[in-house]
Order: C-alpha cells, then sequence, then structure tokens
C-alpha cells in the first residue's frame, strides 16, 4: 500500500469534510442545534447548481455567484419562519424539524431528478491534476482544500473582527444578555442559518464537480459533516479542518483495504475518538 | 423621561409587580431600595424590555414602550447592567466593551474613555472576561452599558460581593456617570448607599411602592417600616 | 370484583387482559388476510412505544433505532439458521443479543449531547449496517437472504396465525412496560430528569444509570419486534432492514399522536397506519406528507392530536402521571 498516497488524497478529502463540519458546527455553536438535514442540503446545492448550468450554460465554478446567495437566502428564511419557533430550549423539536425537512428534501429531489445519480461538467478541469513525483494531486481536491482554507480564515477574521461577529460569540455565550445589547438573537439566528447554508452550498457544488451524487445520499454527507466536528472538537474553527483530515485519511486508508470500508474505517476512527477523547483532538476554543 | 403607570407584571400565575408608578426626570438619579423578593429586579428587567407588563403603561421620551423587546429598548437608549455582571464568558474584556456598541448610538463614550474611567481595565483588555477578578468584571459590565451611550442606565445590584474599597471607586463612577446628564436608576439591597447616591427613593414591598420621597426628607424610622413592613 | 378494579393499576390490567385476550382470540375465528394486516399495525404499535420511551420520556431523541430492528432480524436468522438455535429459544435470545449490544453503543453515545446524540445514534446504527453488510455470509448479499428454519412450521397459515399472536403480545406487552415502567420508582426518576436534569441529579436521581437502562430496554425491545418483522416477511435485505425510514415511522406515529403519552403513540399508529393504506400509492409523495405534517405538528401542536383531544376533553386511559390531590396540577 502506498501510504504517503493515501495520506495526501486524505488531506485533500478533509477539505470538503471541513466545509461540511463548519456549516454544522456555526449553527451550533451560536443556537445549540443540530441540522440534521444538513447532508441534505449539501446534495440540494449539488442539484442546484446542475440546474443553473442547464439553463444558463455557466460552468459549474460560475454558478457559485448564483447557488451560494439562494442558499444563504433560503437558510434565513427558514430560520425566521420556522426553525426560530421551534426553539423552546426543548431538543425534542429541532430534531423532529429537521430530521422531517430531511425526509422532505431527499424525496423531493428524487421525485425531480430522479434517484440515479448526476455529475456537474466541469469539463478537463475535472480530471485535471498535478504530479508530484509518484504522488498525484487532483485539480478540483485541490481547489476545494484551498477553499476550506479561506472559508475557515474568512469566518475566523468575521467572529473576532466584526460587530456582527462579536454579536454571534455574545449570542451563543447568553442569548438574553445579548438582547439586552441591543442584539437581536432571532435575527442572528436567521443570519447564522444563512451563512452555514451558504458554506453548504460551496461544499455542495466542489463535490458536485468532483463526483456524481444522487438525491439518497445527504444522510451519508451529514454523518461525515458529524464525525469532522466530533474528531476536531466541538466548537473549534481550525479543528474541524483537522477533523475532516483525520477522517479523510481514514476513509482513504480504511478503503484501500477493502472498498466497503471507506464508510466503515471513518464510524469507528469517530467512535474511538468518542471513546478516549470525548472532547475531540481539540477542544472548544473561544472563536464558537 | 421615563414614566411607569400602574404596572402589573406577572410570570404565569405569579404577580412579581402590583399597581406600581414610577418617574424620572432627565438627569436624575433613583434608587430602589427593598428586600430580597421585593420585585426590584423584575423593575429594571421590565424597563429595560425584558419583561412586559399585563397591564398599565410605560412611557420612555414620550413614546410607549411596553411589550417593545430589549433589543429595541437598546437602541432607544436604555443600558440595564444587570444582576450578577453576566458578562459574555468566551469573549474578552475589550471584545464585551465592544459587544455594548453594538447599537452604535452616537454619545460621548469610546472605549478610551472607559479605559480612562477604569484604569485598571486597560491592561487586561486581552483577557477573557471570565478571568479576572469580580470588581474589575462589575467595571466591565458598566463599561458595556456606558458603550451604548445611554439616556438612561440602570444599575441592578452593583456593589453585591465586592470590597468596600471598590464599592467605593464603583460609586464615584456613578457620579461622574450622573454628572455626564445621564439618567440613572440603581437598585440596591444597602439602604444607606442607595441613599447616598440618589435623588430620590422609592422603596418596594412585595411588588408595591411602600414609599417614596427625597433621601434627605425621610427618617430612618419610616424607610426601614417600608423597607421591612412592619 | 370491586377490590380487583380497586387501583387504577389493576383496573388497567384487567382491561388489558380483556383486550389481549379478544386479539388473541381472534386467531381461532379471523381471516389469514386480516391477520396479515394487523400484524403491520401490532409491531408498529410497539415500535411507537418504545420510541416514545425513550425520546419522549427518557428525553433520548434517537433517530438511529433502526439499528436494533436489523440486529433484531440478523440474529434471529444467523441464531437459527447458522448456529441451529432452535426458532423459539432464537427469538427469545434477540433481546439479549441486543442488550449486550446496545451497552457499549450507549456508553458512547451519552457523551454526546442533544442533537449531536441523535446524529451519533444513526452513526452506530450505520456501522451495525456496514458490519453485517461487509460478510456476505451474514448478509447474503445484496439480494438478502431468508429465514430457512420457518419452513418447519406448517402450514403457512399458522405461521401467520403464531406472528399475529406474538404481534398482539408484543404491543400489548410494550404499552404494559411504559405504562408500569412509568409508574415506578424509576417512572418518577424520568420525570423528574424531564423536568430538570440538574435539579433531578441534584436530588439523587442517577440520570446516566436510569437512561442507560432505558436505552438497553428499547433496543432489546426493538430487536424483538425486529425479529417479528423478519419472522413475518421471511426475507431480510441489509439495506431495508438498517433503513433510516424505520425511525422515521417512528418519529412520525410517535410526534402525529403525541410524544410523552402513551395514547399519543396508539393514536398516532393508527393514523400512520390508515395514512399508508391510501398513501402508498404515492410513492416519493407519500414520505414528503408524512415529512410535512411532522413538521407542522411540531410547529402548531407540539403534543400532537392526542394532546388536542385531551385538551378538549380531560379523559385520560392511562393515568401515568401521580396527582397529589385533585386541584394540584401544574400552573400554566
Amino acid at each position: 500500500m502506498d501510504w504517503l498516497n493515501a495520506i495526501v488524497q486524505g488531506i485533500l478529502l478533509g477539505g470538503l469534510y471541513a466545509l461540511y463540519g463548519t456549516g454544522l458546527s456555526l449553527i451550533f455553536g451560536v443556537m445549540r442545534i443540530v441540522n440534521l438535514a444538513h447532508g441534505d442540503f449539501i446534495v440540494l446545492a449539488a442539484y442546484l447548481s446542475l440546474v443553473v448550468t442547464q439553463i444558463a450554460g455557466l460552468s459549474p465554478f460560475a454558478t457559485i455567484l448564483a447557488v451560494v446567495p439562494l442558499l444563504f437566502v433560503f437558510g434565513y428564511v427558514l430560520q425566521k419562519t420556522v426553525l426560530n419557533r421551534a426553539l423552546t430550549g426543548n431538543l425534542l423539536p429541532p430534531v423532529v424539524i429537521t430530521f422531517g425537512i430531511s425526509i422532505i428534501l431527499q424525496n423531493a429531489l428524487q421525485l425531480i431528478f430522479s434517484p440515479n445519480s448526476q455529475g456537474l461538467d466541469a469539463g478537463s478541469l475535472e480530471t485535471a491534476s498535478i504530479q508530484l513525483g509518484r504522488l498525484n494531486i487532483g485539480w478540483v481536491p485541490f481547489i476545494t482544500l484551498i477553499t476550506a482554507i479561506v472559508v475557515l480564515a474568512i469566518l475566523q477574521l468575521f467572529l473576532t473582527r466584526t460587530a456582527l461577529g462579536r454579536a454571534f460569540r455574545a449570542t451563543s455565550d447568553n442569548p438574553g444578555i445579548a438582547e439586552l445589547m441591543g442584539i437581536n438573537s432571532r435575527q442572528i439566528y436567521g443570519i447564522a442559518l444563512g451563512l452555514s447554508l451558504a458554506i453548504v452550498a460551496l461544499a455542495g457544488i466542489l463535490l458536485g464537480i468532483r463526483t456524481n451524487f444522487a438525491p439518497a445520499e445527504g444522510p451519508a454527507r451529514l454523518l461525515f459533516a458529524f464525525e469532522t466536528v466530533i474528531i476536531g472538537g466541538l466548537g473549534n474553527l481550525w479543528g474541524t479542518l483537522i477533523g475532516g483530515i483525520i477522517l479523510g485519511i481514514a476513509q482513504v486508508i480504511g478503503a484501500s483495504f477493502n472498498p466497503g470500508w471507506f464508510q466503515l474505517a471513518g464510524h469507528v476512527v469517530t467512535l474511538l475518538v468518542l471513546a478516549f477523547l470525548p472532547s475531540g483532538l481539540f477542544p472548544r476554543t473561544r472563536e464558537l | 423621561m421615563l414614566k411607569l403607570q400602574k404596572i402589573d407584571l406577572y410570570y404565569g400565575q405569579f404577580q412579581a409587580l402590583f399597581d406600581v408608578s414610577i418617574s424620572v426626570e432627565q438627569g436624575e438619579t433613583l434608587a430602589i431600595i427593598g428586600a430580597n423578593g421585593a420585585g426590584k429586579t423584575s423593575l429594571l428587567r421590565l424597563i429595560a424590555g425584558a419583561h412586559s407588563a399585563g397591564s398599565g403603561e410605560i412611557l420612555f421620551k414620550g413614546e410607549e414602550v411596553n411589550k417593545r423587546p430589549a433589543y429595541e429598548m437598546a437602541k432607544l437608549g436604555i443600558a440595564l447592567v444587570p444582576e450578577g455582571r453576566m458578562l459574555f464568558p468566551s469573549l474578552t474584556v475589550e471584545e464585551n466593551l465592544l459587544v455594548g456598541n453594538y447599537v452604535r448610538r452616537p454619545g460621548p463614550w469610546k472605549l478610551n474613555d472607559i479605559y480612562k474611567l477604569f484604569p485598571s481595565l486597560h491592561e487586561r483588555r486581552k483577557n477573557p472576561s471570565s478571568n479576572i477578578s469580580g470588581g474589575q468584571q462589575q467595571m466591565v459590565a458598566i463599561g458595556r452599558a456606558l458603550m451604548s451611550n445611554p439616556n438612561l442606565i440602570l444599575l441592578d445590584e452593583i456593589s453585591l460581593g465586592l470590597a468596600p474599597l471598590i464599592i467605593e471607586e464603583i460609586y464615584r463612577v456613578v457620579k461622574q456617570i450622573s454628572a455626564l446628564g445621564t439618567t440613572v436608576i440603581l437598585v440596591e439591597q444597602d439602604v444607606r448607599r442607595g441613599m447616598n447616591a440618589a435623588d430620590r427613593v422609592y422603596c418596594l414591598l412585595e411588588g408595591k411602592i411602600s414609599l417614596t420621597g427625597r433621601p434627605s426628607e425621610l427618617s430612618m424610622e419610616e424607610v426601614s417600616q417600608a423597607y421591612f413592613g412592619v | 370484583m370491586r377490590s380487583l378494579l380497586y387501583t387504577p393499576e389493576r383496573r388497567i390490567a384487567v382491561i388489558g387482559f380483556l383486550v389481549a385476550a379478544v386479539l388473541i382470540s381472534m386467531a381461532s375465528w379471523g381471516e389469514i388476510r386480516t391477520m396479515s394486516l394487523l400484524i403491520e399495525f401490532f409491531y408498529l404499535l410497539a415500535l411507537s412505544q418504545l420510541w416514545n420511551l425513550l425520546a419522549g420520556y427518557a428525553g433520548l431523541v434517537s433517530v438511529g433505532q433502526q439499528a436494533w430492528i436489523g440486529i433484531g432480524g440478523y440474529a434471529l436468522l444467523v441464531m437459527a439458521d447458522d448456529f441451529g438455535i432452535p426458532l423459539g429459544l432464537a427469538f427469545l435470545l434477540v433481546g439479549v443479543v441486543a442488550a449486550l449490544l446496545s451497552y457499549p453503543a450507549a456508553k458512547l453515545l451519552f457523551r454526546l449531547r442533544g442533537g449531536y446524540y441523535a446524529i451519533g445514534t444513526w452513526v452506530v446504527s450505520e456501522v451495525f449496517y456496514l458490519l453485517i453488510s461487509g460478510s456476505t455470509s451474514w448478509s447474503g448479499g445484496g439480494l438478502g437472504r431468508s429465514l430457512q428454519a420457518a419452513r418447519f412450521i406448517q402450514p403457512p397459515a399458522m405461521r401467520i396465525t403464531l406472528v399475529y399472536v406474538i404481534a398482539v403480545v408484543l404491543a400489548i406487552g410494550s404499552i404494559a412496560l411504559v405504562y408500569y415502567l412509568m409508574r415506578s420508582r424509576l417512572g418518577l426518576g424520568l420525570t423528574a430528569i424531564r423536568d430538570s436534569e440538574m435539579g433531578a441529579a441534584s436530588l439523587g436521581v442517577n440520570v446516566n444509570k436510569l437512561k442507560l437502562f432505558v436505552y438497553v430496554v428499547c433496543a432489546a425491545g426493538t430487536a424483538i419486534v425486529g425479529a417479528l418483522i423478519y419472522l413475518n416477511a421471511l426475507n431480510i435485505i441489509p439495506k431495508a432492514a438498517f433503513s433510516v425510514n424505520w425511525t422515521a415511522y417512528m418519529i412520525f406515529m410517535v410526534v402525529i399522536g403525541g410524544i410523552g403519552t402513551i395514547e399519543g403513540p396508539i393514536f398516532g399508529t393508527i393514523v400512520f397506519f390508515l395514512l399508508r393504506q391510501y398513501l402508498s400509492d404515492f410513492g416519493e409523495w407519500s414520505l414528503i406528507i408524512l415529512g410535512c405534517a411532522a413538521v407542522i405538528i411540531m410547529l402548531v401542536a407540539p403534543q400532537g392530536l392526542w394532546g388536542i383531544i385531551r385538551g378538549r376533553s380531560q379523559i385520560e386511559l392511562f393515568p401515568v402521571r401521580r396527582k397529589l390531590s385533585p386541584n394540584f396540577e401544574k400552573s400554566e
């Protein structure tokens, strides 16, 4: 087995998972709920990009300009109209509602696009790669990893250097006191889900360029996002990147032994982290 | 500038305030005294918009504001320094102060003015707010409220649990704030402290106003009767 | 007779036995077709009761209960066909196997909070699914495998009758389990946890131990129901046995009916069962409708249909709550 190659491919895959995980942990950090439809939104974004490429004849990369704002608005509206009503302090309503949305999205996508898998066509870039000795680094996975790093850096600057970012963290600490400072927590929650889905949109499009996708694949993406967060440590921004990379490496190495072990290896590493490092590799920091 | 008329406040079935009427003029300092559970904190939180009255009127700068959410009251110029400081623990000292300026109200208070007011905060400005002394936390809480340049500042038990020297310093600052024209309503369990700092006093007993007047015109006997209800 | 009906516990026991007797007697006079239909109803009822115990009473909102359906089905097949354990004994052992597997799973899962716990249960289910589907000799591959041991129950009508009787016993048994559990000291502890976990802990309720107990009981119960489902269906495919749709159905039934009551899931199972007969032709639409219904109920009537009915009429079929005096009700 080529360990070096497995690790490099795993790191590249980790970039995608870091994008998955960031969106999930952002809303958990701000409002302490978990969006069980997170993975289905990733798949939805890929399909939206597909529709835009077909209607406007754009390259999948250009659809980012349409799909990212669209999902931001969708997240904002969903939070303001539906999820804000479910924030009663009881954990059941958010779980049931986001699980319901997951089922609705999955079946609606299946109805519209058929259960078959499809892909986004990014032309020759899809298969283009950089050859480094015996290593083969695909351009798309490389761009994904860089995107993840940039997104995390921007998010960190946003949370620490802007008034809105500080309002996010203040609301996360204590929404009641934040309201006394003039912060409308429901507005913050709307923006948080909007941002989460905007990052999801990026992830979904990059996923679609990289591989084929199908309506039923949402839940698996949710689990990858979750595992990224658990391995990296809850509420740790850069931990998410490391978590994604470890998950990616585990999956690539697992698959090299047996193709069926791709997901299993990731699950097992997650459960091991949970057993021996319950707060993840990088415990909570101040950022989120 | 602020007028409460015949306010009843309920938490579910429990009534916390009964027929409370209070008024405060621009630039005045008001003290609300009373025993534990008399409804002082409820009254401040009501004015700040964190609760809404079941019946009665709240007029702020001539506008009816009952049932407005707290974040709108902050924009209108009311700032509450809550009981127990309630800083944001994952934010630094400076970030806590900056959050106070979220509403971006124009006025005299800038970050540097807060550091001039409380010099010991300056060297701690990068510290997590959970990592400083109780007195400094109280200073941050007051500074955070001032950062919104309020017309009316509500101070809830700011001396609680602090050393006498620190309390002196904090009350010296309260006088300074008041001297700049900001209206102050402070809640105190320490009757003497409250009466010394205030132009007028209201005493609350079991959710009702039991006494009101200027500190100089009230005898200690009257006050203790209004305070304890005996 | 009066003394027999003196306490609510006994009254309900007597009524329960009567209902069970009537339903079981149907095995001798009912039509096979009706019974096959009712089998599904009764196992759904048992599943909804168990999920309600887990999520509604113990606050363990799980989306991974399909793990135990799959484990139940496969444990039965593997023990009966591969190990040659007599079918009846294998059926009973299914509960033990699930309990043994669920204990370490719970130990890991309880390190997660709230929504992350929910996803964690899903991961555990996926691990079981991948392990079983990865081993062709156990899973039978993509086409699955069928329960050979059941061939010895002849004629086929006899097997359906048998499955029907077990389904009735499991359904009534699950209601009895929840009812008596919640009337016991343990139920008091769970109610305290539901009101305030920290408060309960400070009163000496061992929160984690109670939750662990409920988790293991629900896993074992769900696995036994899973074994019954495949004693009925005979053929088992990993993808279907470990499908998250099982949990989606449980959530739907409990939420529609009313979570945190015994009557709610009964009611929800009836609604779901009827809806499914009508919606079965609509393919994806049926799940979209069920999903929308769950979301809307959660938003506008979180106590479910039973909560609406009870709010109007104040009836209570299973008085789980203890009352200090007729006038002592929680305010609001």
